[in-house]
């Protein structure tokens, strides 16, 4: 009787994709532990996120993929809506207007769109099914854009970044053609000098101290500089869990989030490294399996999507913490501290749960 | 609907084929990140291992506590105590100004000290603590401890500071030492001292603080402290002991310098006295002095004023670098250079009408004495200082041959004393003229040379050791003020050994010839007889006088008429006593005219002292002997509440 309700319980949850993020969720509490200063209370407080997010995982996972296909539109109207909303009463933190204040709670409009705009873009080429036209991409491109400017705005560029990107996965595996890829790009290029003067200050600074970090070692570069040593200074295996001296003495800075990665790499090196990327990999592999195996453009549009959006998380943050990429505050994904992100990352592996489970239903 | 099919396949195909491409590109992108952790784990791990090691770790040095500077009885010349400061970071206090006011009302603040701190705040970075005041009596400090609460950002901290606990008394011998400044670093840094300069923020600037420096400052200990980002230290990893700087123990007796020093008067001029056999230098005074305390945490403007623009020129190091005309002094020199070359061997005299011409001149070089001394042999030539005698004997032995012998006495070269800054002097020669000015010898200059006038220079220094030298009988000990270096701990000490310079043979004979004739100076009817009243020991003297002004031919020396500081330059030279000598001096009085009254009677107070324990009583009143009276009794001086030296080595 009760295995039966277990089995009913579980009956969405994909075993793999579960199994690899409960070790890269493990991982992560023992990462927080210690960049925290080993503060249980940290820990406490993640478990709980972690718990809320898995619990959203586990609902997403239970809802049918065509019922989220009706709920596309009306999500992504809303978070535009909202963000326009934030754009005008939003409060400012950071001297950022990224949080609109609902009386209860606080919340983040653009985090709705890391749903939102995959699925609406997914529900748009699934309505085109087939042979979408030349036009059908600018409507997508449109789409896309309205919300990435909105946030670009607040300024939150980082997460403009990858909300693009998942919007941009879904118009590349929907069939944009390679000569308008190719086009785009070049455009891309070419307008960079008037993207350039778009850019905040800060963010044109952050570009130029990615080029040259040494260009300002106590300010803008520190962060890079000091990452960069932590992760260089782990060697091969680690100074060992707690025994980073750079995460330790206050030497990292944001290392419960943005900077966690180099938390992991100094303690745990570049086997501990090579570990985390596997089991990222081996998560990715598992999205594009299911999305292969997925059987309405729309599914497989959003699994897809959902996958390579993950993948650009991790790869982002782990390149801005190396110093390969600039710093853009892009969280990593399972490890970083934060119960916002937590939640939306879990909700898209129940989306993807969701999509491969009930194959099947759909199929007959 | 089949065409619908077929296009639902085409589509999962390019479907699966875009997904292959992302594929891809995902394990190409992390590939990059796996060769970019290799690169910076594996390739690069030992440049980030001791980045991480230098962020983590932090060289705080211990300074160490410079070495004493004491007399030869261990009397405290030069000591350093803890005083407390209180000390403010500008960077922490939101309004210094107000800060400042409200620390007024505890502890007083005076101008100058607002002064040194608004001078020191504008040098220092903002997060330096600068002192808004120092020495704190210990009342002070508790009323300021028991507020402290109130004032974040200021503190109570102890500095060590240099004190010289006699103060003027000899301040050019001694020295002082002051801020290290940009030229001090360079030279750190040329010697490759400058790790052991972290966290000193004095160097020795004069003196024996300067010469003997790597000596007295020890070698600066090191805490490895492992600190955080804000560089607050998390723990003490190891810690390396500084050593405490050496004593170093001088040949001076303080009483002897503090009787020399008073003997003086107002007047000007130098002093030093050397024991000849062994070069220890005994006195070392130059005078007026100055209190090298101003010194120790930079002087103030207004001071510094004073002292620098005085016409007495009291920071001038008279003994070294004040340069004089040696006048009648140099005749025994000169004495010695004739009998030594065979021109003026015994019986020989000349018959003195008062003045000397040179073949086919008519231009009369003159005696001191109008009229002449008449009969006047090699003996009695020094003892009346017959200048006509010497004028001859000059011209005789010629310039280069009496050059060639009087610099076996030192004159015109460093004598190598342990004080740095000394200056050559000058002995002439045709060439050196020839060199400088372009111009031949001329016979009349070898003929004044022979009385020590025209171009020959010397330092009091210079004509101190040229007297002991004599002294002891052509042998030349190199001057030296300090005698042993000492340990501060064990209290070790290491001898500083005699340094025979220079030894000349010089026939006992002649030898003989000339110390008759300098005793004679100081008994009746020689140039100095009152200076040799009642002693009861032989003293072998010579005055001088030295023209500070060119005196025309025809026209006579009239003290009355010209102004002060245009009078002659008196002095002396002796050494005593004459048959087994001690101590060897001379004596320059400034403007003091003739050597026999103004600067003989200051040697004769400094070898009654020296040889028989003889205070001048009738001159020195109780009163001013306190001092050194003091320290020899209690070395911590008379400062604020300084703490014993005993508790400056934990």
């Amino acid at each position: 009787m009760i295995s039966k309700l277990l089995q009913h319980m579980v009956k969405h949850i994909d075993a793999f994709l579960m199994t690899c993020l409960f070790f890269t969720l493990l991982v992560g509490l023992f990462v927080l532990y210690s960049a925290s200063g080993q503060s249980f209370a940290r820990v406490y407080a993640q478990g709980i996120n972690i718990i809320v997010a898995l619990s959203f995982m586990w609902a997403a996972a239970n809802v049918a993929p065509n019922q989220l296909q009706r709920i596309a539109l009306p999500l992504y109207v809303l978070g535009v809506l909202l963000l326009i909303t934030v754009t005008l009463f939003g409060s400012i933190s950071h001297g950022a207007r990224r949080w609109l204040n609902l009386g209860f709670t606080l919340i983040q409009p653009s985090e709705i769109m890391r749903i939102a705009m995959p699925m609406m873009l997914a529900w748009y080429f699934s309505k085109r099914e087939g042979k979408p036209m030349m036009a059908d991409f600018a409507i997508g491109g449109l789409l896309l854009l309205v919300p990435v400017a909105l946030i670009i705005k607040q300024p939150d560029l980082g997460t403009a970044l990858l909300i693009a990107a998942s919007g941009f996965y879904v118009l590349f595996l929907a069939g944009l053609s390679w000569k308008l890829l190719l086009g785009s790009t070049v455009l891309f290029a070419a307008s960079t000098p008037v993207l350039w003067s778009m850019l905040h200050d800060y963010q044109r600074r952050r570009i130029e101290i990615l080029l040259d970090p040494t260009q300002d070692p106590l300010g803008a570069g520190y962060h890079t500089i000091q990452a960069t040593i932590a992760l260089g200074s782990g060697g091969i295996a680690g100074k060992g869990w707690l025994k980073g001296t750079q995460a330790q003495l206050d030497f990292l800075p944001e290392r419960t989030t943005d900077f966690i990665f180099a938390v992991f790499g100094e303690e745990f090196g570049l086997l501990g490294n090579l570990l985390l990327l596997g089991l990222f990999s081996l998560i990715i592999l598992r999205g594009l399996v299911i999305a292969s195996q997925a059987q309405s453009t729309f599914t497989r549009l959003l699994a897809g999507s959902i996958t390579l959006t993950f993948f650009t998380y991790a790869f982002v943050n782990m390149g801005m913490v190396s110093g390969i990429l600039p710093v853009v505050g892009v969280p990593l994904p399972l490890i970083s501290y934060g119960g916002t992100s937590m939640v939306t990352l879990c909700l898209s592996f129940g989306i993807l749960m969701s999509i491969h489970t009930h194959k099947k239903l759909v199929a007959t | 609907m089949r065409a619908e099919l077929k296009n639902y396949q085409h589509e999962q195909y390019y479907f699966k084929l875009r997904l292959g491409v992302a594929a891809f590109i995902v394990l190409g992108l992390f590939g990059l990140l796996a060769f970019r952790f290799f690169y910076l784990q594996i390739k690069q791990y030992n440049h980030y291992q001791t980045l991480a090691e230098n962020n983590r770790i932090s060289l705080v040095p211990i300074v160490p506590n410079r070495g004493l500077i004491l007399d030869k009885n261990g009397v405290v010349l030069a000591h350093n105590f803890f005083v407390y400061t209180l000390e403010i970071t500008p960077s922490k206090v939101a309004d210094l100004e107000a800060t400042i006011a409200t620390i007024s009302q505890l502890v007083e603040i005076s101008a100058l000290d607002r002064k040194r701190f608004n001078k020191l705040h504008e040098e220092s970075h903002n997060f330096e603590s600068v002192p808004i005041r120092t020495h704190l009596n210990e009342v002070e400090a508790a009323k300021f401890a028991v507020n402290h609460y109130r004032f974040p950002g200021v503190e109570i901290k102890s500095r060590l500071f240099r004190h010289y606990p006699l103060g003027k008394l000899g301040a050019h011998m001694v020295g002082y030492i002051g801020r290290i400044n940009d030229k001090d670093l360079a030279n750190l840094d040329k010697e490759g001292d400058l790790s052991n300069y972290k966290g000193s923020d004095h160097i020795g600037k004069s003196g024996v603080e300067q010469f003997y420096e790597r000596y007295l400052h020890g070698t600066t200990g090191f805490q490895q402290v492992e600190i955080d980002a804000d560089g607050r230290a998390v723990r003490v990893l190891s810690s390396t002991a500084p050593a405490p700087g050496d004593n170093i123990i001088l040949s001076i007796d303080s009483k002897l310098q503090e009787i020399a020093e008073t003997a003086f008067g107002e007047h000007r001029g130098a002093l030093v006295a050397i024991n000849p056999k062994t070069g220890e230098v005994l006195s070392y005074v130059s005078q007026p002095t100055f209190d090298p305390n101003l010194f120790v945490d930079g002087i103030d403007v207004e001071n510094w004023k004073s002292l620098n623009d005085s016409l007495d020129k009291p920071l001038i190091n008279r003994p070294i670098r004040g340069i004089y005309p040696p006048g009648s002094t140099f005749k025994p020199f000169v004495a010695m250079a004739g009998l030594e070359n065979g021109k003026r061997t015994p019986p020989f005299s000349i018959h003195d009408t008062g003045y000397f011409t040179l073949p086919n001149s008519v231009h009369k070089y003159r005696d001191w004495k109008p009229g002449g001394h008449g009969m006047v042999d090699m003996q009695r030539a020094i003892t009346i200082s017959c200048d006509t005698f010497f004028y001859g004997l000059a011209l005789e032995l010629g310039i280069d041959k009496l050059a060639a012998f009087v610099s076996h006495f030192g004159f015109g070269k460093k004598t190598g004393i342990d004080i740095q800054g000394e200056i050559d002097g000058l002995l002439p020669t045709p060439e050196w003229k020839m060199r400088r000015y372009k111009q031949p010898w001329y016979q009349g200059e070898t003929v004044i040379a022979g009385i020590g006038q025209g171009y020959t220079l010397v330092t009091p220094l210079q004509l101190a050791q040229a007297t002991a030298i004599l002294a002891n009988k052509g042998v030349a000990m190199k001057p030296h003020l300090a005698t042993q270096i000492q340990k501060a701990i064990t209290g070790e000490s290491q001898l500083i050994p005699t340094v025979i310079q220079d030894k000349i043979d010089l026939n006992p004979d002649n030898l003989e010839i000339v110390k008759r004739g300098m005793i004679d100076v100081t008994l009746p009817g020689g140039t100095a007889a009152s200076v040799g009243a009642n002693a009861t020991y032989a003293i072998a003297a010579k005055t001088g006088t030295a023209q500070v002004i060119g005196i025309k031919q025809n026209e006579k020396y009239n003290a009355n008429s010209i102004n002060e500081r245009h009078r002659d330059h008196a002095l002396f030279i002796a050494y005593a006593p004459a048959d087994d000598p001690k101590i060897a001096l001379a004596v320059i009085v400034e403007n003091g005219q003739h050597g026999g009254s103004t600067a003989g009677p200051i040697a004769r107070k400094v070898m009654d002292y020296y040889l028989l324990g003889k205070l001048p009583a009738a001159e020195i009143t109780p009163g001013t002997l306190k001092e050194v009276t003091k320290a020899l009794t209690k070395p911590s001086g008379n400062h604020t509440e300084p703490v014993p030296e005993e508790e400056l080595h934990d």
